[in-house]
């Protein structure tokens, strides 16, 4: 079974917010919350680098730990999903991730916090695969139609990278041989631990 | 008809005493991706819903064929 992984090569990333876009468009995001987005290190500095950020599907998630709902839930491809209908927006999860993933939607009287909204790796929610109600809620399902992320499938640099954490390894591997340098796999690390999937992405975290 | 209100009563009070469970054991009630979505305009053609071999070989061509540029150009 194919452990689903993101990988941002830091190297390619060209801040073009192209997958911000595409990840707003595909799965109608509402204002204020971005699933997605672009962060720069070292902005102004020569040799600053881009990264892209979402929720990572940690391997050992820590907004599930947190979660007093028990709202989370980890698929069987390594998907970190969660239930709006359990949800009760305590923003718990929001403290606890390493790459502030969840987001609130702040919306109704004295801007009081909605239920937690993330990436789902386009794998959409618990309700019906491909159902309106799943689409409503979390967005598209396209794992569900054979697809990967549409953020990582729009990217034009094939900076973001989706898919089985053994492929996304060696793809990378493949591109460090090639050019030298950028072995540095940001998050990877954090969100997957020192070894990905018994393999060492010969990243730092 | 005294003894009737009387067992009445007391099954009123006594339900007091039931509780719903109000343990949460996560939501993990998901089907899985490979079942597909039923929507076949949308779906990657070559795999059937529920054929979860083909789901990974698709998503695995997908990963490779789109992602992994060094497939094709080199």
């Amino acid at each position: 079974m194919a452990r689903m992984k993101f990988i941002c090569d830091s190297q390619r990333c060209i801040e073009c917010n192209g997958c911000v876009t595409a990840c707003k468009n595909e799965n109608e995001v509402p204002w204020g919350v971005n699933r997605r987005r672009v962060v720069t290190l070292n902005d102004g500095v020569p040799g600053e680098k881009s990264i892209s950020v979402a929720c990572m599907h940690c391997s050992d998630a820590p907004c599930m730990a947190v979660c007093p709902v028990q709202c989370f839930y980890r698929t069987d491809e390594g998907v970190v999903l969660h239930d709006k209908d359990v949800c009760i927006g305590c923003g718990y999860c929001s403290y606890a991730c390493p790459f502030g993933a969840p987001q609130f939607p702040s919306q109704g009287t004295f801007g009081v916090r909605g239920k937690m909204d993330k990436c789902t790796f386009c794998a959409g929610g618990p309700e019906a695969n491909g159902s309106e109600a799943e689409f409503e809620k979390y967005g598209r399902n396209r794992l569900a139609e054979g697809k990967l992320p549409i953020c990582a499938e729009m990217c034009s640099t094939k900076a973001l990278l989706a898919g089985d954490g053994d492929v996304l390894a060696d793809i990378l591997r493949t591109r460090v041989a090639q050019r030298g340098t950028g072995a540095e796999v940001w998050g990877w690390g954090t969100a997957y631990g020192t070894k990905a999937g018994g393999k060492d992405a010969g990243g730092k975290s | 008809m005294k003894k009737l209100v009387l067992v009445v009563f007391t099954a009123f009070l006594l339900g007091a005493c039931g509780e719903k469970p109000q343990t949460s054991g996560g939501s993990n009630r998901d089907a899985p991706p490979y079942m597909g979505t039923g929507v076949a305009a949308f779906t990657v053609p070559g795999w059937k819903a529920g054929d979860k071999t083909g789901w990974e070989l698709a998503l695995r061509a997908r990963t490779q064929h789109g992602q992994n540029e060094f497939n094709r150009g080199n």
